[in-house]
């Protein structure tokens, strides 16, 4: 039976300083690895012989506009159905140059949520096949999911954050 | 005549492989199946590049109803985001709803009394069946046979109808509240489930399997096309019917149960070839499945309240908001959405009728989530839809295409 305490062993004793931020959220083991590391990580928990990593379950960018120098996250969910184990790896990305390697040589699932963090983001893949928008028309201009847009149409008045408890 | 000179190359590979001259002038034709197209059962567009009756290679482009869902949960109280996840996969609505509250349910560390998780099972089968009914119907449909699908939109009207009894909608549901359940079930609704399990359903499903199971035409149809490896399911993200068709038994129901699934006996049902009629087969067997979790769940239903104790996020009763003061005011925070959600980072995942539906959210202590993501099993597998096609023809294409179960609601959030 595999259980966190022994991931963070393997993954930790495997890779060393390069995995760091370990933890556990609602019971899922999380961590954070460089950009240049990701497909090295993945790939070992992929291919492993106990850990068996074989499923990519999702991929997904955030925005944390107060994180200086790692304002975009990458985050990877992957899934182990044999030691019925979840585990999330995020790469922090500086919003000068958000490039992290392409995961689609290791999973062609990876194809289309990495079009959807790239479209919503602005997150480059690099190595992805066939990176262009997915979901939004492809003359826009900008990435709508980062926090500086906001939601509603900021000039309105009769809409302020106090009377609405936001 | 040399041999050299008979070969054609059409593709810059080919080309490459053959050592020959490409040819740039080809007979090929640009169709487009889709955005609207009888075949798409929604709006998304194949643009097929055909050589003659042969896909050569296509192009799906989604996005055509697109409406933002996540970026509109940034902006909304925890149980105002109930109506978004309706619009996903609205064949099956319910799953969605419960699914939300369950990941909300996971942040605020409530525990849902076990009634009222099981009235979620029922809920969330009912919805599981009338998904499955349609996908398997529209696959009749698509092959050119309307009968069943005549036959089996009477007993998902039934369905409907329970849903009308457990929250007064038909399609988009906002079923539940974070906590539990609206409302209990009521002794017509306990009716219409009995009479639906036990009496009309499995006649129904019967008869139908029957007109398709041995059909010939079907089954010459759908046997063969469109078969979908292990490892190909594997590595394109397959979940849920499509990949157990493969012939992988990964079910979230079992994987990690939720929603006292480990009380209920079942089966996974499993394909070999993973091709269209086996995703076909694996459908309808759950379906089967599913009459059997309804069954024990309306059987052993425990006694005992149908939602939590959470006040901060169940709406009080109404009566109680007249009378009752603190009632008032919370209902009044409820609805206005001053209420703070603990920091977190949550993912929970449920079987919806496609495949492993996920939620993952991040809240930073605030009203709204700091994001949210659905991970939509439409999504992530209808990408491998252009392998699938690629060397079939068009003919093939549309049966592919509705056993894969693509909801454009869900394709495109």
């Amino acid at each position: 039976m595999i259980d966190n305490q022994r991931l963070v062993e393997e993954i930790g004793g495997h890779f060393g300083e390069k995995v760091r931020q370990f933890e556990e959220n609602f019971g899922l083991l999380a961590f954070a690895v460089s950009p240049e590391d990701l497909t090295e990580v993945v790939a070992f928990l992929k291919d492993h012989a106990v850990l068996k990593f074989s499923f990519l379950t999702d991929i997904t960018g955030v925005h944390f506009p107060d994180n200086e120098g790692a304002e975009f996250c990458s985050v990877y969910m992957l899934h182990s159905w044999e030691n019925r184990i979840r585990v999330r790896i995020k790469v922090f990305l500086p919003k000068e140059s958000p490039v992290v390697p392409s995961l689609t040589p290791l999973f062609k699932g990876a194809n289309w949520m990495e079009r959807e963090a790239f479209d919503f983001y602005g997150i480059i893949y690099s190595g992805h096949p066939n990176l262009k928008r997915i979901l939004n028309m492809d003359d826009m201009d900008y990435h709508p999911m980062r926090k500086e847009y906001a939601l509603e149409d900021p000039t309105r008045e009769d809409k302020i954050d106090d009377l609405f408890g936001r | 005549m040399t041999e050299n000179n008979t070969l054609v190359a059409r593709t810059q590979e080919e080309a490459l492989a053959l050592n020959v001259p490409l040819q740039e002038e080809n007979n090929y034709t640009t169709l487009n199946l889709g955005p609207t197209h009888p075949a798409t059962h929604g709006i998304f567009q194949n643009i097929l590049t055909m050589d003659g009756e042969r896909i050569v290679s296509s192009e799906m482009t989604v996005g055509y109803i697109h409406r933002a869902f996540e970026k509109i949960a940034e902006r909304r109280p925890f149980y105002q985001i109930t109506t978004l996840t309706d619009r996903m996969n609205y064949c099956s609505s319910p799953i969605n709803n419960m699914g939300w509250h369950m990941t909300v349910e996971k942040l605020l560390e409530v525990t849902v009394p076990k009634r009222a998780q099981y009235i979620r099972v029922i809920m969330m089968e009912l919805a599981r069946i009338s998904d499955h009914l349609i996908c398997s119907s529209i696959m009749g449909v698509d092959t050119g046979a309307f009968s069943g699908f005549l036959y089996v939109m009477q007993e998902r009207e039934k369905i409907y109808e329970i849903y009308e009894e457990m929250c007064g909608a038909r399609l988009t549901t906002n079923m539940g509240r974070i906590g539990g359940m609206e409302r209990d079930l009521s002794p017509t609704a306990i009716k219409k489930i009995k009479d639906l399990v036990y009496n009309s359903l499995p006649k129904v499903f019967a008869e139908f399997e029957e007109l398709f199971d041995r059909n010939r035409i079907f089954r010459d149809r759908t046997i063969g096309v469109g078969a979908v490896s292990r490892e190909m399911a594997m590595t394109y993200g397959f979940t849920g019917p499509n990949l157990r068709a493969a012939g992988i038994d990964y079910d979230v129901r079992v994987m990690e149960p939720y929603s006292s699934y480990e009380d209920f006996e079942f089966d996974i049902p499993v394909g070999h070839n993973g091709d269209t009629y086996d995703r076909y087969k694996v459908r309808n067997a759950e379906v089967w499945e599913s009459i059997k979790i309804v069954r024990q769940a309306i059987e052993n239903l425990p006694e005992g309240p149908y939602h939590a104790d959470e006040n901060h996020y169940y709406l009080p009763p109404k009566q109680a908001v007249y009378q009752n003061m603190e009632a008032l005011i919370y209902h009044f925070k409820i609805v206005m959405g001053e209420i703070d959600a603990p920091v977190g980072e949550v993912y929970h995942a449920v079987e919806g009728g496609n495949g492993e539906l996920g939620f993952y959210l991040i809240s930073d202590g605030g009203r709204a989530p700091f994001r949210l993501h659905f991970r939509r099993p439409c999504f992530i597998y209808y990408q491998a839809f252009g392998e699938l096609i690629k060397g079939g023809t068009v003919s093939d294409a549309v049966p592919i295409m509705s056993s894969l179960n693509v909801i454009a609601g869900e394709l495109d959030a």
